[in-house]
């Protein structure tokens, strides 16, 4: 349980975990939008040698980034039944009423791939990244708007103490169970309003403490002289080094070259394929 | 200059309930005067609600006086410019260990305040650096803080707080949710910061052992400041201080009576040797006896080593099987037989966390459980309601094994109640009774019957009939661990096992609850099984002693027997009671005295007994 931690950090020492946090989110969103771009088999050849160097240069075994695709699997074989049966064009092959064609097949695979190098891409940014990292990329990366009296910092120390606090409280959460189920507490059996009506010694307990807990954290923070973003230094300021530079330059290269197969992708050798 | 100064310091707040409009007015703090010079190490004492807290936060100025003023080094904490300096200068130590920590590793924790601060960059690691070196936490720097034991994560709080470099540093009973090593930690880290860096230190605590080294003590009853004086003054007022509903160290309390007895032992003593000395020099005029005391003596140590060699034999085997109260052949209440459990079972994280336990538990005993944090005890207890599965061996409930598939687990659950620690955490509806009544309803009880059986589980837990319709939110600390343990109660367990119940709690709140299982045991037939830190608690109550450590039931007999081996018991960290080790210093320096004794009044006697003797032989 107190393992717990959302986006499941992979300690290594790759050159990808050593970029900055605000370098990898800016990453992940280029990725993304060249992923979209690209048009043409050869498109989808290019896109496919980025995910795998960077899946190697990540130095996480592939079977633990591979593993971030089982909870997708459902949408996944819905969204290729989907196009696949139901994207008119000329038949390949029909089944009664069910019809495949050309168009659906090009289809079912381009959001199968889509979607698959969209969740690998990305968990490549989580699994070599602490939340903490993330969360002082992201408040770096959104200081501007502030000035729009967006509460920024607010955000950033919210989202950092959540993660702080999901294992305590998922700890809690079974100590209370447990609890409950030793005064004969059955959350197991009877219907969905039934097993409904029995969290409720679980829930109102886990949200006291939850109360309690945030008024006692708030104390500690007021007694350590918290006051919010306004003349805070920090401990581990981000500073971009020169390899953060050079990634920028590589994204902006990928970015090209999308967009380079956005237009001519499809008039490349195996561009009609997929 | 006085670094905290108050005068005519008063504090009260509006309480609203619902119904009535008018809100009730409660003082915390009538009016209280207090100087406290740079350097000093002050302690607080006070029974749950006396208001020691309520002063805490006002010396770090999270809360402000609604009378009166207080100065911390100079500054009026209700001028708000002065607000963060004040707290910068006195930093605070809470009591949960989980709710103070922000950072998410801890050196980040540690300079979160500097951050605060605004010191820069650098400067910010050198304090960490320093702040976590004081507490001896710079192996742990890199960690996260969810997996520190609870002294360390107090040690990583203080070292948040000493990275502000405050002058003084107030700690709420930081050490009441520990366990003894996390205390013993705790205390060290405490202490080293005063005597070595001069920081003025406020401890409150509940705990009369960690007073003995303050400079001063505070005893505070009803939000005013009732005693102050130094620890053997406080101290040597053992009945007074039994009036605030808290306690003295052993020790000193063994003195106390010694002195009421009519011996010349003064009644403040603080130490074990000082009272090793008192009454050897009792003793002394009885010279012509030192034979006589040399032959006793070495009669006594002869008879102990056989038999540490008896039970180290058995030791080796059927882990001392020795149990009291049980009768072979007889079926007994509860049991496990070779009884393992691995967490993670059957991954290449598994670890053993019970190894071949074989425990019989009977009706109407009194067992208590002692081990280490992480050595068992709460996975063992898990067991004997069918919470956590054997991964191998059996767990009988009259013979029957529980797990067998025609086995009903919920009414095992009904039999075999488990209290949880702090299981005032539990506790959810918006009346007291209707809480309780919570186990007997599950167990298909119509109202009536459910409300007669919580009734009468809360006359047993001694909550009066007044509170009944009271929302369990609204009561004291001790009031709801009754509560908690009358829902558990209710359901008419014959077994009801208890993790550590009195954590957290005052003395007489303490002495409460272990008389109230007492009770229990003798007048209802209940068996208890408590699980505790304390040796002396298990000294005073339990009829039988079971050790676990490491996984393994080390020990299983009378509380008298298992205390015979305390270099045993030292040795995997587990200690013996005060007074046993004081009759064997006693024994050791040649009086002749049974080390048997494990209670203040067992020692008071044997000692007196000693005494005696003396007198009439000469």
């Amino acid at each position: 349980m107190r393992d717990v931690t959302l986006g499941q950090y992979y300690p290594s020492d790759s050159i990808l975990h050593r970029l900055d946090a605000r370098v990898k989110f800016l990453g992940t969103l280029i990725y993304i939008v060249a992923l979209f771009l690209v048009k043409g088999t050869l498109g989808y050849v290019f896109m496919t040698a980025v995910l795998l160097t960077l899946m190697v240069l990540t130095r996480v075994p592939f079977r633990i980034i591979l593993g971030g695709l089982k909870p997708l699997t459902v949408i996944l074989v819905v969204t290729v039944l989907f196009n696949l049966l139901l994207t008119p064009g000329d038949e390949i092959f029909r089944f009664g009423f069910i019809s495949i064609t050309v168009q659906g097949v090009q289809v079912a695979v381009r959001m199968a791939i889509r979607l698959m190098y969209l969740v690998l891409g990305s968990s490549l940014m989580t699994l070599t990244t602490t939340p903490n990292q993330l969360t002082d990329g992201m408040e770096k990366l959104f200081a501007p708007l502030s000035r729009i009296h967006v509460p920024v910092h607010e955000i950033a120390m919210m989202m950092s103490i959540a993660l702080r606090f999901i294992p305590i409280l998922m700890e809690e959460t079974d100590k209370i169970r447990q609890a409950q189920i030793a005064r004969g507490a059955d959350f197991e059996s009877g219907s969905f309003l039934r097993r409904l009506k029995a969290m409720i010694p679980l829930l109102v307990p886990l949200f006291v403490s939850a109360f309690r807990r945030a008024n006692d954290l708030a104390m500690a923070m007021e007694s350590r002289c918290y006051h919010g973003g306004d003349g805070r230094t920090q401990m581990k300021p981000l500073r971009y080094a020169a390899r953060d530079y050079t990634a920028y330059a590589v994204l902006l290269v990928l970015l090209g070259i999308s967009i380079f197969f956005r237009i001519c992708g499809a008039s490349l050798p195996g561009g009609k394929l997929i | 200059m006085s670094i905290i100064k108050a005068r005519q310091l008063g504090f009260q707040y509006l309480k609203y309930s619902d119904e009535e409009k008018e809100p009730e007015k409660i003082r915390a703090i009538n009016s209280l005067d207090l100087d406290v010079e740079p350097g000093e190490f002050i302690a607080v004492l006070g029974h749950n609600g006396s208001g020691k807290s309520t002063l805490a936060k006002h010396i770090n100025a999270l809360l402000l006086p609604t009378s009166g003023t207080i100065w911390i080094d100079g500054r009026n904490t209700a001028e708000e410019k002065e607000l963060w300096k004040i707290r910068q200068k006195a930093g605070m130590v809470f009591q949960n260990p989980d709710n103070q920590i922000i950072g998410t590793v801890v050196e980040e924790d540690a300079g979160f305040g500097p951050e605060n601060l605004g010191v820069p960059t650098e400067d910010i690691w050198k304090r960490v650096d320093d702040a976590l070196t004081k507490v001896g936490m710079q192996a742990f720097r890199e960690k996260s803080p969810n997996r520190l034991s609870g002294g360390q994560k107090q040690r990583v709080a203080i070292a948040g707080v000493v990275a502000m470099r405050p002058q003084c540093i107030v700690l709420d009973e930081p050490t009441a949710m520990l366990d003894p090593d996390g205390r013993r930690e705790v205390l060290k880290v405490v202490r080293e910061l005063n005597e070595k860096e001069n920081v003025t230190v406020i401890l409150i605590t509940h705990y009369m052992e960690e007073v003995v080294w303050a400079d001063r003590v505070y005893v505070m009853d009803k939000g005013d400041l009732v005693m102050t004086g130094t620890p053997r003054e406080i101290f040597a007022q053992v009945d007074r201080l039994k009036g605030y509903r808290l306690d003295v160290p052993e020790v000193t309390e063994l003195a106390y009576k010694l002195n009421r007895a009519g011996y010349p032992v003064a009644p403040d003593l603080l130490t074990e040797e000082e009272l090793r000395g008192a009454i050897l020099a009792l003793a002394e005029p009885g010279a012509e006896n030192a034979m006589e005391t040399v032959g006793e003596a070495a009669k006594a140590a002869g008879e102990e080593t056989e038999e540490d060699a008896a039970s180290a034999s058995g030791k080796t085997g059927e882990a001392a099987g020795t149990g009291v109260g049980d009768s072979r052949g007889e079926i007994p209440l509860l049991e496990t037989r070779r009884l393992c459990h691995d967490y993670g079972a059957g991954t290449v994280y598994a670890s053993r966390a019970l190894d071949d336990i074989s425990v019989r538990i009977g009706h109407g005993e009194f067992i208590a459980l002692i081990g280490h944090t992480g050595s068992g005890k709460s996975t063992f207890i898990q067991h004997l309601n069918g919470l956590l599965k054997p991964t191998a061996g059996e767990v009988l409930w009259e013979g029957c094994d529980i797990t067998d598939k025609t086995f009903d687990i919920r009414n095992l659950r009904t039999r075999v109640g488990l209290v949880f620690q702090y299981p005032e955490h539990q506790l959810f509806e918006t009346t007291i009774l209707a809480d309780v009544c919570f186990g007997p309803k599950n167990q298909g009880l119509d109202k009536a019957a459910a409300e007669a059986k919580a009734r009468k589980a809360l006359a047993l837990t001694g909550i009066p009939e007044s509170m009944y319709e009271e929302s369990p939110f609204d009561i004291s600390g001790g009031q709801k661990r009754r509560v908690a343990i009358a829902g558990v109660l209710a359901m008419n367990p014959q077994v009801l096992i208890l993790d550590e119940p009195t954590a957290g709690l005052d003395p007489a709140g303490r002495d409460d609850i272990l008389d109230c299982l007492k009770a229990l045991q003798t007048e209802q037939g209940i068996t208890i099984l408590l699980v505790t830190h304390s040796m002396e608690d298990a000294a005073r109550y339990a009829d039988r002693l079971l050790v676990i450590s490491d996984g393994r039931l080390l020990y299983d007999d009378t509380p008298r027997q298992v205390f015979r081996h305390y270099k045993a018991l030292e040795s995997i960290g587990l200690a013996a009671p005060r007074m046993t080790y004081l009759m064997h210093e006693l024994k050791a320096a040649g009086l002749p005295v049974s080390a048997e004794a494990m209670t203040v009044d067992e020692a008071y006697h044997e000692i007196l007994r000693v005494l005696e003797r003396k007198s009439s032989h000469a």
